[in-house]
Protein backbone atom coordinates (compact mmCIF):
# COMPACT_ATOMS: atom_id res chain seq x y z
CA UNK A 1 0.00 0.00 0.00
CA UNK A 2 1.32 3.28 -1.19
CA UNK A 3 0.06 6.34 1.00
CA UNK A 4 1.68 10.16 0.15
CA UNK A 5 1.45 11.64 3.51
CA UNK A 6 1.89 15.51 3.53
CA UNK A 7 2.34 17.81 6.31
CA UNK A 8 5.26 19.91 8.23
CA UNK A 9 4.48 23.42 6.26
CA UNK A 10 4.62 25.27 9.79
CA UNK A 11 7.69 23.47 10.54
CA UNK A 12 9.24 24.30 7.30
CA UNK A 13 8.55 27.73 7.52
CA UNK A 14 9.64 28.14 11.08
CA UNK A 15 12.68 26.44 10.24
CA UNK A 16 13.93 28.75 7.63
CA UNK A 17 13.33 31.63 9.53
CA UNK A 18 15.90 30.21 12.49
CA UNK A 19 17.92 29.60 9.91
CA UNK A 20 17.71 33.32 8.64
CA UNK A 21 18.11 34.42 12.20
CA UNK A 22 21.37 32.29 12.58
CA UNK A 23 22.83 32.94 9.41
CA UNK A 24 22.46 37.02 10.50
CA UNK A 25 23.70 36.25 14.15
CA UNK A 26 24.49 39.07 16.84
CA UNK A 27 22.30 41.74 15.77
CA UNK A 28 24.81 43.85 17.79
CA UNK A 29 27.33 43.16 15.40
CA UNK A 30 27.53 44.26 11.90
CA UNK A 31 25.76 42.21 9.20
CA UNK A 32 28.40 40.95 6.29
CA UNK A 33 28.22 42.92 2.70
CA UNK A 34 28.52 40.50 -0.64
CA UNK A 35 30.88 43.51 -1.40
CA UNK A 36 33.11 42.85 1.99
CA UNK A 37 32.71 39.03 1.20
CA UNK A 38 33.96 39.34 -2.70
CA UNK A 39 36.88 40.80 -1.75
CA UNK A 40 38.16 39.35 1.41
CA UNK A 41 36.72 36.04 1.07
CA UNK A 42 37.68 35.92 -2.61
CA UNK A 43 39.28 32.56 -2.73
CA UNK A 44 35.90 30.70 -1.34
CA UNK A 45 34.34 32.92 -3.85
CA UNK A 46 36.31 31.73 -6.54
CA UNK A 47 35.89 28.03 -5.82
CA UNK A 48 32.29 28.69 -5.52
CA UNK A 49 32.67 30.21 -8.99
CA UNK A 50 34.95 26.92 -10.30
CA UNK A 51 32.56 24.36 -9.04
CA UNK A 52 29.51 26.37 -9.81
CA UNK A 53 30.64 26.51 -13.50
CA UNK A 54 29.52 30.37 -13.74
CA UNK A 55 31.96 33.07 -13.86
CA UNK A 56 29.80 36.42 -11.65
CA UNK A 57 32.09 37.30 -8.15
CA UNK A 58 29.08 38.98 -7.01
CA UNK A 59 26.62 36.20 -7.40
CA UNK A 60 28.86 33.66 -5.49
CA UNK A 61 29.66 36.29 -2.82
CA UNK A 62 25.55 36.28 -2.51
CA UNK A 63 25.24 32.72 -2.27
CA UNK A 64 28.36 32.40 0.27
CA UNK A 65 26.74 34.36 2.47
CA UNK A 66 23.37 33.11 2.26
CA UNK A 67 25.14 29.02 2.52
CA UNK A 68 26.39 30.54 5.82
CA UNK A 69 29.92 30.26 4.25
CA UNK A 70 28.98 26.55 3.27
CA UNK A 71 30.80 25.93 -0.25
CA UNK A 72 29.35 22.74 -1.38
CA UNK A 73 25.39 24.66 -0.85
CA UNK A 74 26.63 27.83 -2.35
CA UNK A 75 28.13 26.06 -5.49
CA UNK A 76 24.26 24.78 -5.31
CA UNK A 77 22.70 28.22 -5.14
CA UNK A 78 24.84 29.10 -8.02
CA UNK A 79 24.34 26.75 -10.51
CA UNK A 80 20.76 26.26 -9.92
CA UNK A 81 21.00 30.52 -10.62
CA UNK A 82 22.75 29.67 -13.94
CA UNK A 83 19.94 27.58 -15.47
CA UNK A 84 17.49 30.25 -15.27
CA UNK A 85 20.22 32.22 -17.72
CA UNK A 86 19.80 32.08 -21.63
CA UNK A 87 23.23 31.19 -23.27
CA UNK A 88 23.91 34.32 -25.45
CA UNK A 89 27.40 33.46 -26.77
CA UNK A 90 30.62 31.05 -27.05
CA UNK A 91 33.62 32.55 -26.05
CA UNK A 92 36.58 32.79 -28.31
CA UNK A 93 39.06 29.98 -26.98
CA UNK A 94 41.23 31.70 -24.56
CA UNK A 95 44.67 32.31 -25.42
CA UNK A 96 46.07 31.99 -21.66
CA UNK A 97 49.62 32.95 -23.04
CA UNK A 98 48.20 36.43 -23.15
CA UNK A 99 47.16 36.79 -19.80
CA UNK A 100 48.13 39.44 -17.33
CA UNK A 101 50.33 37.49 -14.90
CA UNK A 102 50.17 38.03 -11.25
CA UNK A 103 51.67 34.56 -10.36
CA UNK A 104 54.00 32.53 -12.67
CA UNK A 105 56.02 29.62 -11.33
CA UNK A 106 57.73 26.25 -12.62
CA UNK A 107 59.29 23.77 -10.96
CA UNK A 108 60.99 22.44 -14.57
CA UNK A 109 63.56 25.35 -15.26
CA UNK A 110 64.97 27.98 -13.09
CA UNK A 111 65.62 30.43 -15.06
CA UNK A 112 62.85 31.12 -17.58
CA UNK A 113 61.74 34.29 -19.51
CA UNK A 114 59.73 36.42 -17.78
CA UNK A 115 61.45 34.64 -14.01
CA UNK A 116 59.72 33.02 -11.49
CA UNK A 117 56.68 35.23 -10.15
CA UNK A 118 55.10 34.36 -6.85
CA UNK A 119 52.88 36.43 -7.19
CA UNK A 120 49.94 36.71 -3.62
CA UNK A 121 50.80 33.12 -2.41
CA UNK A 122 50.20 31.32 0.81
CA UNK A 123 53.28 29.37 -0.07
CA UNK A 124 56.14 30.19 2.05
CA UNK A 125 54.02 31.16 4.97
CA UNK A 126 55.07 29.28 8.29
CA UNK A 127 51.22 28.23 8.56
CA UNK A 128 51.20 30.03 12.11
CA UNK A 129 48.05 31.84 13.13
CA UNK A 130 48.81 35.75 12.58
CA UNK A 131 47.36 37.27 15.73
CA UNK A 132 47.34 40.69 14.26
CA UNK A 133 44.33 39.38 12.29
CA UNK A 134 42.49 38.65 15.44
CA UNK A 135 43.18 42.73 16.39
CA UNK A 136 42.45 44.20 12.84
CA UNK A 137 46.07 45.46 12.46
CA UNK A 138 47.01 47.82 9.94
CA UNK A 139 47.60 46.20 6.28
CA UNK A 140 50.86 48.10 4.46
CA UNK A 141 50.28 48.65 0.65
CA UNK A 142 52.01 45.54 -1.30
CA UNK A 143 55.34 46.37 -3.13
CA UNK A 144 55.99 47.73 -6.32
CA UNK A 145 59.18 47.17 -8.53
CA UNK A 146 60.27 49.99 -10.84
CA UNK A 147 59.55 47.82 -13.94
CA UNK A 148 56.56 46.08 -15.07
CA UNK A 149 57.01 42.37 -15.78
CA UNK A 150 58.78 40.93 -18.98
CA UNK A 151 57.17 39.02 -21.11
CA UNK A 152 56.71 35.65 -19.68
CA UNK A 153 55.98 33.22 -22.70
CA UNK A 154 54.11 30.06 -22.14
CA UNK A 155 57.44 27.57 -20.60
CA UNK A 156 56.17 24.49 -22.12
CA UNK A 157 56.45 26.06 -25.46
CA UNK A 158 60.54 25.73 -25.00
CA UNK A 159 60.45 21.74 -24.86
CA UNK A 160 57.55 21.90 -27.38
CA UNK A 161 59.85 23.48 -29.84
CA UNK A 162 62.85 20.97 -29.66
CA UNK A 163 59.64 18.53 -30.00
CA UNK A 164 60.50 17.14 -26.31
CA UNK A 165 56.33 17.26 -25.54
CA UNK A 166 53.98 15.94 -26.93
CA UNK A 167 52.05 18.90 -29.43
CA UNK A 168 49.03 20.10 -28.06
CA UNK A 169 47.35 21.79 -31.73
CA UNK A 170 43.97 22.82 -32.65
CA UNK A 171 41.98 20.66 -35.11
CA UNK A 172 38.88 23.36 -35.19
CA UNK A 173 37.03 20.42 -33.58
CA UNK A 174 33.68 21.59 -31.60
CA UNK A 175 34.22 20.66 -27.99
CA UNK A 176 31.24 18.53 -26.92
CA UNK A 177 28.87 20.61 -23.91
CA UNK A 178 28.08 18.26 -21.13
CA UNK A 179 25.03 21.54 -20.12
CA UNK A 180 23.52 20.98 -23.19
CA UNK A 181 23.78 16.54 -23.84
CA UNK A 182 24.55 14.71 -20.59
CA UNK A 183 27.91 12.77 -20.99
CA UNK A 184 28.01 9.85 -22.35
CA UNK A 185 30.41 7.49 -21.38
CA UNK A 186 33.72 6.68 -23.15
CA UNK A 187 33.58 10.38 -23.10
CA UNK A 188 36.30 12.38 -24.80
CA UNK A 189 39.03 14.67 -23.59
CA UNK A 190 37.11 17.32 -23.56
CA UNK A 191 34.16 16.79 -21.95
CA UNK A 192 36.74 14.83 -19.33
CA UNK A 193 38.15 18.76 -19.39
CA UNK A 194 34.65 20.42 -18.73
CA UNK A 195 33.83 17.85 -15.97
CA UNK A 196 37.34 18.45 -14.40
CA UNK A 197 36.74 22.26 -14.25
CA UNK A 198 33.22 22.20 -12.44
CA UNK A 199 34.51 19.10 -10.11
CA UNK A 200 34.71 18.99 -6.30
CA UNK A 201 38.41 20.61 -5.33
CA UNK A 202 38.66 18.03 -2.51
CA UNK A 203 37.39 15.01 -4.79
CA UNK A 204 40.12 15.71 -7.26
CA UNK A 205 42.90 16.27 -4.68
CA UNK A 206 42.13 12.98 -3.48
CA UNK A 207 42.48 11.45 -6.30
CA UNK A 208 45.47 13.29 -7.63
CA UNK A 209 46.94 12.37 -4.40
CA UNK A 210 46.07 8.75 -4.71
CA UNK A 211 48.13 8.78 -8.30
CA UNK A 212 51.13 10.23 -6.60
CA UNK A 213 51.18 7.66 -3.85
CA UNK A 214 50.93 4.68 -6.84
CA UNK A 215 47.76 4.44 -7.58
CA UNK A 216 47.50 5.03 -11.38
CA UNK A 217 51.20 6.22 -13.07
CA UNK A 218 52.29 9.47 -13.03
CA UNK A 219 55.49 10.92 -12.06
CA UNK A 220 54.65 14.96 -12.88
CA UNK A 221 56.66 18.16 -12.94
CA UNK A 222 54.80 21.31 -12.73
CA UNK A 223 55.88 22.81 -15.60
CA UNK A 224 54.41 25.89 -15.39
CA UNK A 225 51.49 27.33 -12.99
CA UNK A 226 50.14 31.01 -14.37
CA UNK A 227 47.27 33.06 -12.58
CA UNK A 228 45.90 35.90 -13.51
CA UNK A 229 43.38 38.06 -15.37
CA UNK A 230 42.41 37.64 -19.67
CA UNK A 231 40.16 39.94 -21.62
CA UNK A 232 37.33 37.66 -23.17
CA UNK A 233 35.95 37.92 -26.37
CA UNK A 234 33.25 36.55 -28.02
CA UNK A 235 31.99 36.51 -32.04
CA UNK A 236 28.81 38.76 -32.47
CA UNK A 237 27.29 39.21 -35.72
CA UNK A 238 26.75 43.05 -35.49
CA UNK A 239 30.60 43.62 -35.37
CA UNK A 240 32.84 42.33 -37.44
CA UNK A 241 35.73 41.48 -35.18
CA UNK A 242 35.47 39.71 -32.02
CA UNK A 243 34.84 41.85 -29.34
CA UNK A 244 36.31 42.31 -25.88
CA UNK A 245 33.74 42.14 -22.96
CA UNK A 246 35.56 42.04 -20.15
CA UNK A 247 38.18 40.40 -18.09
CA UNK A 248 38.36 36.93 -16.25
CA UNK A 249 41.06 36.00 -13.49
CA UNK A 250 41.94 32.11 -14.04
CA UNK A 251 44.41 29.91 -12.63
CA UNK A 252 46.34 27.28 -15.18
CA UNK A 253 48.87 24.08 -14.58
CA UNK A 254 50.55 22.36 -17.21
CA UNK A 255 51.51 19.09 -15.63
CA UNK A 256 54.76 17.63 -17.44
CA UNK A 257 54.69 13.64 -17.25
CA UNK A 258 56.65 10.65 -18.08
CA UNK A 259 57.31 9.50 -21.72
CA UNK A 260 55.22 8.13 -24.45
CA UNK A 261 56.57 7.34 -27.93
CA UNK A 262 55.98 4.21 -30.32
CA UNK A 263 57.83 2.49 -33.25
CA UNK A 264 57.09 5.89 -35.51
CA UNK A 265 57.04 7.99 -32.49
CA UNK A 266 60.12 8.98 -30.47
CA UNK A 267 59.65 9.32 -26.82
CA UNK A 268 57.98 12.34 -25.60
CA UNK A 269 56.69 13.78 -22.43
CA UNK A 270 53.27 13.89 -21.81
CA UNK A 271 51.11 16.50 -20.95
CA UNK A 272 48.15 17.29 -18.22
CA UNK A 273 46.16 20.28 -17.79
CA UNK A 274 44.35 22.22 -15.37
CA UNK A 275 42.58 25.29 -15.62
CA UNK A 276 39.55 26.54 -13.42
CA UNK A 277 37.83 30.33 -13.41
CA UNK A 278 39.58 32.33 -10.08
CA UNK A 279 42.76 31.69 -8.12
CA UNK A 280 42.17 28.26 -8.26
CA UNK A 281 45.61 26.85 -8.00
CA UNK A 282 45.59 23.69 -5.97
CA UNK A 283 42.45 22.82 -7.95
CA UNK A 284 44.22 23.06 -11.11
CA UNK A 285 47.12 20.81 -9.84
CA UNK A 286 45.07 18.25 -9.16
CA UNK A 287 42.79 18.66 -12.17
CA UNK A 288 45.98 18.46 -14.01
CA UNK A 289 46.92 15.06 -12.53
CA UNK A 290 43.33 13.91 -12.99
CA UNK A 291 43.53 14.98 -16.48
CA UNK A 292 46.64 12.93 -17.16
CA UNK A 293 45.62 9.80 -15.03
CA UNK A 294 42.66 9.93 -17.27
CA UNK A 295 44.34 9.13 -20.43
CA UNK A 296 45.81 6.29 -19.35
CA UNK A 297 43.86 4.43 -21.71
CA UNK A 298 44.50 6.52 -24.97
CA UNK A 299 48.62 6.44 -24.14
CA UNK A 300 48.24 2.53 -23.56
CA UNK A 301 49.36 2.57 -20.19
CA UNK A 302 47.58 -0.35 -17.99
CA UNK A 303 44.39 1.14 -15.76
CA UNK A 304 45.50 0.12 -12.27
CA UNK A 305 44.23 3.00 -10.13
CA UNK A 306 40.70 4.76 -9.30
CA UNK A 307 42.16 7.84 -10.60
CA UNK A 308 42.49 6.57 -14.12
CA UNK A 309 38.83 4.92 -14.86
CA UNK A 310 36.80 7.75 -16.28
CA UNK A 311 33.58 6.69 -15.44
CA UNK A 312 33.98 6.32 -11.92
CA UNK A 313 36.16 10.05 -11.81
CA UNK A 314 34.07 11.84 -14.06
CA UNK A 315 30.56 10.32 -12.19
CA UNK A 316 31.42 11.38 -8.82
CA UNK A 317 33.19 14.52 -9.22
CA UNK A 318 30.44 16.65 -8.93
CA UNK A 319 29.84 18.14 -5.66
CA UNK A 320 26.54 19.25 -6.18
CA UNK A 321 25.30 15.66 -7.97
CA UNK A 322 26.95 13.49 -4.92
CA UNK A 323 25.37 15.97 -2.49
CA UNK A 324 22.17 15.94 -3.48
CA UNK A 325 22.04 12.08 -3.70
CA UNK A 326 23.77 11.49 -0.40
CA UNK A 327 21.03 14.16 1.27
CA UNK A 328 18.18 12.56 -0.02
CA UNK A 329 18.97 9.42 2.30
CA UNK A 330 17.69 11.89 4.73
CA UNK A 331 14.36 12.39 3.58
CA UNK A 332 11.42 10.24 4.48
CA UNK A 333 11.52 6.32 3.69
CA UNK A 334 8.95 5.72 6.06
CA UNK A 335 7.38 2.69 3.80
CA UNK A 336 10.64 1.69 2.82
CA UNK A 337 12.27 0.92 6.14
CA UNK A 338 8.69 -0.92 7.07
CA UNK A 339 9.02 -3.46 4.16
CA UNK A 340 12.86 -4.31 5.64
CA UNK A 341 11.55 -4.62 8.95
CA UNK A 342 9.09 -6.62 7.72
CA UNK A 343 11.26 -8.89 6.06
CA UNK A 344 13.81 -8.70 9.41
CA UNK A 345 11.18 -9.75 11.55
CA UNK A 346 10.52 -12.84 9.25
CA UNK A 347 13.81 -13.60 9.30
CA UNK A 348 14.30 -13.62 12.80
CA UNK A 349 10.85 -15.61 13.35
CA UNK A 350 12.59 -18.40 10.80
CA UNK A 351 15.95 -18.05 12.57
CA UNK A 352 14.65 -20.16 15.53
CA UNK A 353 12.58 -22.63 14.10
CA UNK A 354 13.78 -26.14 14.12
CA UNK A 355 15.07 -27.92 10.85
CA UNK A 356 15.28 -24.29 9.93
CA UNK A 357 18.45 -24.22 8.04
CA UNK A 358 16.41 -24.96 4.74
CA UNK A 359 13.39 -22.69 5.71
CA UNK A 360 15.03 -19.52 6.31
CA UNK A 361 17.59 -19.75 3.29
CA UNK A 362 13.79 -19.94 1.21
CA UNK A 363 12.89 -17.05 2.93
CA UNK A 364 16.04 -15.05 1.87
CA UNK A 365 15.45 -15.68 -1.63
CA UNK A 366 11.66 -14.31 -1.17
CA UNK A 367 12.90 -11.55 0.48
CA UNK A 368 15.67 -10.88 -2.26
CA UNK A 369 12.77 -10.51 -4.80
CA UNK A 370 10.54 -8.91 -2.42
CA UNK A 371 13.45 -6.33 -2.40
CA UNK A 372 12.43 -4.69 -5.88
CA UNK A 373 8.90 -3.11 -5.42
CA UNK A 374 10.79 -1.81 -2.37
CA UNK A 375 12.94 -0.25 -4.32
CA UNK A 376 10.18 1.15 -6.68
CA UNK A 377 8.28 2.15 -3.49
CA UNK A 378 11.41 4.19 -2.41
CA UNK A 379 11.82 5.79 -5.88
CA UNK A 380 7.79 7.18 -5.74
CA UNK A 381 8.42 7.95 -1.76
CA UNK A 382 11.36 10.37 -2.51
CA UNK A 383 9.74 11.78 -5.74
CA UNK A 384 6.60 12.56 -3.39
CA UNK A 385 8.66 14.53 -0.76
CA UNK A 386 11.60 15.83 -2.49
CA UNK A 387 11.60 19.59 -4.03
CA UNK B 1 48.02 43.44 -24.57
CA UNK B 2 45.62 42.58 -27.30
CA UNK B 3 45.33 45.46 -29.31
CA UNK B 4 43.99 45.36 -32.91
CA UNK B 5 46.30 48.07 -34.94
CA UNK B 6 43.99 50.94 -36.19
CA UNK B 7 43.25 50.84 -39.54
CA UNK B 8 44.91 54.12 -40.80
CA UNK B 9 43.80 54.11 -44.33
CA UNK B 10 40.11 54.11 -43.53
CA UNK B 11 39.87 56.19 -41.11
CA UNK B 12 41.85 57.61 -37.76
CA UNK B 13 39.16 57.07 -35.23
CA UNK B 14 38.93 54.02 -33.52
CA UNK B 15 36.76 51.00 -34.41
CA UNK B 16 33.53 49.50 -32.75
CA UNK B 17 35.43 46.51 -31.42
CA UNK B 18 37.83 48.76 -30.02
CA UNK B 19 35.91 50.98 -28.35
CA UNK B 20 33.96 48.06 -26.91
CA UNK B 21 36.83 46.70 -25.48
CA UNK B 22 37.96 49.77 -23.72
CA UNK B 23 34.49 50.27 -22.36
CA UNK B 24 33.59 47.14 -21.23
CA UNK B 25 37.11 46.82 -19.20
CA UNK B 26 36.27 50.56 -17.46
CA UNK B 27 34.35 50.18 -14.63
CA UNK B 28 30.50 51.37 -15.10
CA UNK B 29 30.68 53.92 -12.87
CA UNK B 30 33.43 55.85 -14.49
CA UNK B 31 31.76 55.43 -17.74
CA UNK B 32 29.07 56.98 -16.60
CA UNK B 33 30.89 59.37 -15.50
CA UNK B 34 32.71 60.19 -18.47
CA UNK B 35 30.12 60.18 -20.76
CA UNK B 36 28.08 62.81 -18.42
CA UNK B 37 30.96 65.26 -19.36
CA UNK B 38 31.12 64.36 -22.98
CA UNK B 39 27.37 65.90 -23.14
CA UNK B 40 26.49 64.96 -26.20
CA UNK B 41 22.54 66.34 -27.22
CA UNK B 42 20.78 62.94 -27.36
CA UNK B 43 17.95 60.76 -26.53
CA UNK B 44 17.83 57.22 -27.04
CA UNK B 45 15.85 53.98 -26.85
CA UNK B 46 16.76 50.59 -26.07
CA UNK B 47 15.50 47.99 -29.04
CA UNK B 48 16.91 44.82 -27.47
CA UNK B 49 17.48 44.23 -24.13
CA UNK B 50 19.51 45.37 -21.71
CA UNK B 51 19.28 41.57 -21.35
CA UNK B 52 21.60 39.49 -19.48
CA UNK B 53 22.39 35.77 -20.15
CA UNK B 54 25.65 33.95 -20.40
CA UNK B 55 28.69 33.17 -22.69
CA UNK B 56 30.44 29.82 -22.28
CA UNK B 57 33.87 30.35 -22.04
CA UNK B 58 36.40 27.67 -23.64
CA UNK B 59 39.40 26.90 -22.82
CA UNK B 60 42.28 24.93 -24.88
CA UNK B 61 43.82 21.64 -23.65
CA UNK B 62 47.24 22.61 -23.05
CA UNK B 63 46.87 26.00 -23.53
CA UNK B 64 47.26 25.61 -27.33
CA UNK B 65 45.03 22.68 -28.19
CA UNK B 66 41.53 21.84 -28.84
CA UNK B 67 39.30 23.73 -27.24
CA UNK B 68 36.70 22.64 -24.64
CA UNK B 69 34.03 23.88 -22.51
CA UNK B 70 35.11 25.34 -19.14
CA UNK B 71 32.25 27.15 -17.59
CA UNK B 72 29.66 29.79 -17.90
CA UNK B 73 30.22 34.03 -17.13
CA UNK B 74 27.08 36.15 -17.16
CA UNK B 75 27.30 38.63 -19.76
CA UNK B 76 24.94 41.39 -20.88
CA UNK B 77 23.95 43.15 -23.92
CA UNK B 78 22.02 45.95 -25.36
CA UNK B 79 21.14 47.64 -28.52
CA UNK B 80 20.03 51.50 -28.55
CA UNK B 81 18.96 53.82 -31.34
CA UNK B 82 19.23 57.22 -31.47
CA UNK B 83 15.60 59.28 -31.77
CA UNK B 84 16.65 61.28 -33.85
CA UNK B 85 18.01 58.93 -36.61
CA UNK B 86 18.43 55.54 -37.53
CA UNK B 87 21.90 54.99 -36.06
CA UNK B 88 22.01 51.99 -34.17
CA UNK B 89 24.23 50.80 -30.96
CA UNK B 90 25.02 47.45 -29.70
CA UNK B 91 26.87 46.98 -26.33
CA UNK B 92 28.48 43.68 -24.55
CA UNK B 93 29.58 43.30 -20.79
CA UNK B 94 30.91 41.11 -18.59
CA UNK B 95 28.16 40.61 -15.32
CA UNK B 96 24.73 41.63 -14.95
CA UNK B 97 24.73 45.47 -14.67
CA UNK B 98 22.27 46.00 -17.76
CA UNK B 99 23.35 50.29 -17.34
CA UNK B 100 26.65 49.31 -18.31
CA UNK B 101 25.48 47.37 -21.70
CA UNK B 102 22.99 50.37 -22.38
CA UNK B 103 26.24 52.87 -22.10
CA UNK B 104 28.48 51.10 -24.44
CA UNK B 105 25.50 50.91 -27.22
CA UNK B 106 25.27 54.27 -26.44
CA UNK B 107 28.69 55.42 -27.29
CA UNK B 108 28.42 52.79 -30.10
CA UNK B 109 25.66 54.58 -31.63
CA UNK B 110 26.84 57.92 -31.47
CA UNK B 111 30.17 57.19 -32.70
CA UNK B 112 28.47 56.81 -36.11
CA UNK B 113 27.67 60.28 -36.84
CA UNK B 114 32.11 61.44 -37.66
CA UNK B 115 32.08 64.63 -35.58
CA UNK B 116 30.50 63.10 -32.48
CA UNK B 117 33.41 59.39 -33.05
CA UNK B 118 36.17 62.35 -32.96
CA UNK B 119 35.32 64.08 -29.68
CA UNK B 120 34.16 60.64 -28.34
CA UNK B 121 37.63 58.82 -28.97
CA UNK B 122 39.65 62.25 -27.84
CA UNK B 123 37.46 63.34 -24.67
CA UNK B 124 36.21 59.91 -23.66
CA UNK B 125 38.04 57.01 -24.90
CA UNK B 126 41.35 58.33 -24.68
CA UNK B 127 41.70 59.70 -20.69
CA UNK B 128 40.17 55.55 -20.29
CA UNK B 129 42.83 54.19 -22.54
CA UNK B 130 45.34 55.95 -20.27
CA UNK B 131 43.53 54.88 -17.09
CA UNK B 132 43.38 51.82 -17.94
CA UNK B 133 47.51 51.33 -19.28
CA UNK B 134 48.04 53.08 -16.10
CA UNK B 135 45.77 50.56 -13.61
CA UNK B 136 47.59 47.19 -15.43
CA UNK B 137 51.40 48.55 -15.59
CA UNK B 138 50.29 49.05 -11.28
CA UNK B 139 49.55 45.70 -11.23
CA UNK B 140 52.09 44.76 -13.40
CA UNK B 141 54.65 46.32 -11.24
CA UNK B 142 53.11 44.71 -7.87
CA UNK B 143 53.66 41.51 -9.40
CA UNK B 144 57.05 42.17 -10.62
CA UNK B 145 57.93 42.96 -6.91
CA UNK B 146 57.66 39.00 -6.49
CA UNK B 147 59.92 38.03 -9.02
CA UNK B 148 62.41 35.77 -7.39
CA UNK B 149 65.98 36.82 -7.75
CA UNK B 150 68.11 33.59 -7.48
CA UNK B 151 71.96 33.81 -6.39
CA UNK B 152 73.85 31.43 -5.48
CA UNK B 153 75.58 30.26 -2.13
CA UNK B 154 79.59 29.04 -2.72
CA UNK B 155 80.98 27.65 -0.02
CA UNK B 156 84.52 28.94 0.22
CA UNK B 157 87.03 26.39 2.35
Amino acid sequence: MYVAVKGGEQAIANAHRWLADRRRGDRERDALSVAQLAEQMNLAVDRVMAEASLYDPELAALALKQASGDLVEAVFLLRAYRTTLPRLAETVALDTGAMRLERRVSATYKDVPGGQVLGPTYDYTHRLLDFLQLADGEVPEPARAEQALEACPPILEQLDAEGLIERETDDGAEPYDITRDPPDFPVDRATRLQMLARGDEGYLLALGYSTQRGYGRNHPFAGEIRIGTLEVEIAVEECEAPVCIGEIALSECQMINQFAGSRDRAPQFTRGYGLAFGRNERKTMAMALVDRALRAEELGEPVQGPAQQPEFVLAHADSVEASGFVSHLKLPHYVDFQSELELLRRLRSAHGQPDGAEDSRETVDDGGKKKEPAVEQDTNESEQVSP
Amino acid sequence: MKQTPLPQTQTQTQTQAQRQRLLALTPCERLEEGWAELALPVTHRCVRGPETGMAMVRGRMGGTGNAFNLGEMTLSRASVTLDDGAALGHGWVAGRDHRHAELIALVDACAHRPEWAERIDAELMAPLARELDAAREQASRTAAATRVDFFTMVRSE
